[in-house]
């Protein structure tokens, strides 16, 4: 006699710690097999597009530091460059070199955060407070540059804010000589360890095909054994002068994607190291007065200087009429800015492609036959932050 | 294909009765589409061997309410191998029901139903058309231009009712916004002077 089928419904979240935020995950197992998830999202959705509709662009970027919270000003980045793009700015060569230098600052950050929280996930602690601590530092260089720790509002269309402080260069040198060890002590205590690896090889396999129908990038990419990446392939600001590898998987397990993000961090260091020595002398930002404001100085001084500071704080500048798609390789993958501008100061339409978006969107197809227990790892995998998920 | 005016010429002549208007921007691609040709081009340029635009990127709308065609639709795709992008565009009224691309590509499924959400466009052979991003019961679609940027309802918790409940939104001081736009040209009646 055949044994009538119960499936169970189980409510994933909203607030479950190994979530990663407020996702609602509504699963249907079979004993313990996972056989469908049908993930909830949207419960941190705050209209970004709407409100950067109503901004203008000066006031749009604060937005996008909230977007992936744990790696700010990567994603000012893909919209700086967008609008320079249409007003065919140059920028100076050292604010490239700084937001690069800061753009990998925000990729460590992100992947001390995503593989300690990964360990944590599957039952280390230690990585964790280990991990943090570094991201107190790196969170206290972007204070020392921005005045925040976290939502930096940093970068500008044609450079970047202020120029760094005293002393800053030569402790994030410090940071990057010391690092290094950091990730070595991380990998004593994961890459070898037998629950660690149970837990994650073999599980959440993304094939090749998989990668591409699911329009993933980054490391959920990288991991199945595509080698894309657009700092290398589409580079943008000074990536292209800089030398540094791109770590590929082969399996493209959780683990494999694990040991991608920890080589990513090592390579990470390196260009920083890079950016440093080479670090160019010179403006931060572009000296059209139209574009971005003069200092301090010249507007007690300069009647022009003190026009073009009242004009831009109220009215801001004017974008011409024009659509574009700009991307950057943002540590969780590819975070793209589609922006149609209508020649007045406020974006007519902002799209924000997020990454997470995409990634979470294959859960139902990467969990079905695993175990309840693969949702926490596979999820810690994904790298996926909410603020841009949700957006 | 080398360079993207070669690819934009190559897509032309492969699909010259499907292409309204084609140009390069921004080191892409746009092609400008009808309708009803979607879902052959979108299967032309991700199989053909001299373009393998494998992968979406994403696909969204935008709203004009002053055009006939009200909204337009803008997908856009990725060839890894070529390192190519390509944006397509169609525009649509309210009304028309699109074709979902789904079947093309898997990662479709969550990008319609964020329009389908947030401009109120409907897919059809879409195979799970629900809401995605705003609130359960939410009425109306949020990116619509004609949307208010403060939304209708608002939430609080009620002591008196135990529970969290909807309530119509209640602004202390309407949302300002102010006109600075006009400035660097001079107000009009100086020109006017000038000119008398």
């Amino acid at each position: 006699m055949a044994k009538e089928k119960k499936t169970l419904n189980l409510n994933f979240g909203p607030q479950h710690p190994a979530a990663h935020g407020v996702l609602r995950l509504i699963l249907q197992l079979d004993g313990e097999v996972v056989e469908k998830a049908d993930p909830h999202i949207g419960l941190l959705h705050r209209g970004t597009e709407k409100l950067i509709e109503n901004k203008t662009y000066i006031q749009a970027v604060p937005y996008f530091d909230r977007l992936d919270y744990v790696a700010p000003m990567n994603q000012e980045h893909a919209f700086a460059l967008a609008i320079e793009k249409i007003l065919k700015l140059k920028v100076p060569a050292r604010a490239k070199y700084i937001r690069v230098i800061f753009c990998e600052i925000g990729r460590i950050l992100s992947h001390i955060l995503n593989v300690t929280t990964q360990a944590m996930d599957v039952g280390a602690l230690t990585p964790t407070l280990w991990g943090f601590e570094e991201r107190e530092k790196l969170m206290g260089f972007y204070e020392r540059v921005s005045g925040s720790r976290l939502h930096a509002n940093y970068f500008r269309a044609g450079g970047v804010h202020k120029d760094l402080p005293a002393g800053l260069e030569n402790d994030i040198d410090d940071f990057c000589n010391k690092f290094p060890k950091i990730i070595d002590d991380l990998e004593t205590l994961l890459t070898d360890n037998r629950i660690f690896k149970q837990r994650n090889v073999d599980i959440g396999i993304v094939s090749k095909q998989d990668a591409l129908d699911y329009s993933f990038s980054g490391v959920m990419l990288r991991g199945s054994g595509v080698a894309w990446d657009l700092r290398r392939s589409q580079p943008y600001d000074c990536y292209d002068d800089l030398e540094f590898k791109i770590p590929v998987g082969k399996n493209g397990d959780c683990y494999d994607r694990y040991l991608c993000r920890i080589e990513e961090m090592r390579e990470s260091v390196k260009i920083i190291k890079q950016c440093l020595q080479n670090l160019p002398k010179g403006p931060i930002k572009t000296e059209d007065g139209k574009i971005s404001p003069p200092p301090k100085k010249e507007i007690k001084q300069s009647m022009e200087a003190l026009i073009h500071h009242f004009k831009l704080f109220t009215e801001g500048y004017r974008v011409e009429k024009d659509e574009i798609y700009t991307a950057v390789e943002a540590p969780k993958g590819e975070f793209g800015v589609y922006l149609i501008s209508d020649g007045s100061s406020k974006p007519y339409k902002c799209k924000i492609r997020a990454p997470g978006f995409t990634h979470l969107q294959a859960m139902d197809h990467l969990i079905k036959g695993h175990m309840l227990a693969d949702v926490p790892a596979v999820l810690g995998s994904m790298d996926i932050v909410f603020g841009e998920v949700d957006r | 294909m080398k360079n993207l005016e070669d690819l934009e010429k190559f897509i032309n002549s492969e699909l010259a009765s499907k292409i309204n208007n084609s140009f390069i921007n921004h080191d892409s691609i746009n092609l400008n589409i009808d309708h009803d040709e979607l879902i052959d081009v979108v299967i032309f340029l991700k199989t053909n061997k001299e373009t393998k635009f494998r992968q979406l990127i994403e696909i969204t709308a935008v709203d004009y309410p002053e055009n006939e065609n009200r909204f337009k639709m803008v997908y856009l795709l990725l060839s890894h191998e070529y390192n190519k992008r390509i944006i397509i565009e169609y525009a649509i009224k309210e009304k028309d029901i699109i074709s979902s691309i789904t079947s093309i590509f898997p990662s479709a499924n969550w990008m319609e139903r964020e329009v389908f959400d947030m401009y109120g466009l409907n897919f059809k052979n879409h195979p799970d058309l629900r809401r995605i991003l705003t609130d359960y019961g939410f009425e109306g679609y949020p990116l619509r231009k004609d949307f208010p940027l403060t939304g209708h309802n608002e939430v609080r918790y009620s002591e008196e009712e135990k529970k969290v409940i909807y309530e119509p939104v209640k602004l202390e001081q309407n949302y300002r916004n102010f006109d600075y736009e006009s400035p660097w040209e001079g107000t009009k009646y100086i020109k006017e002077i000038k000119k008398s």
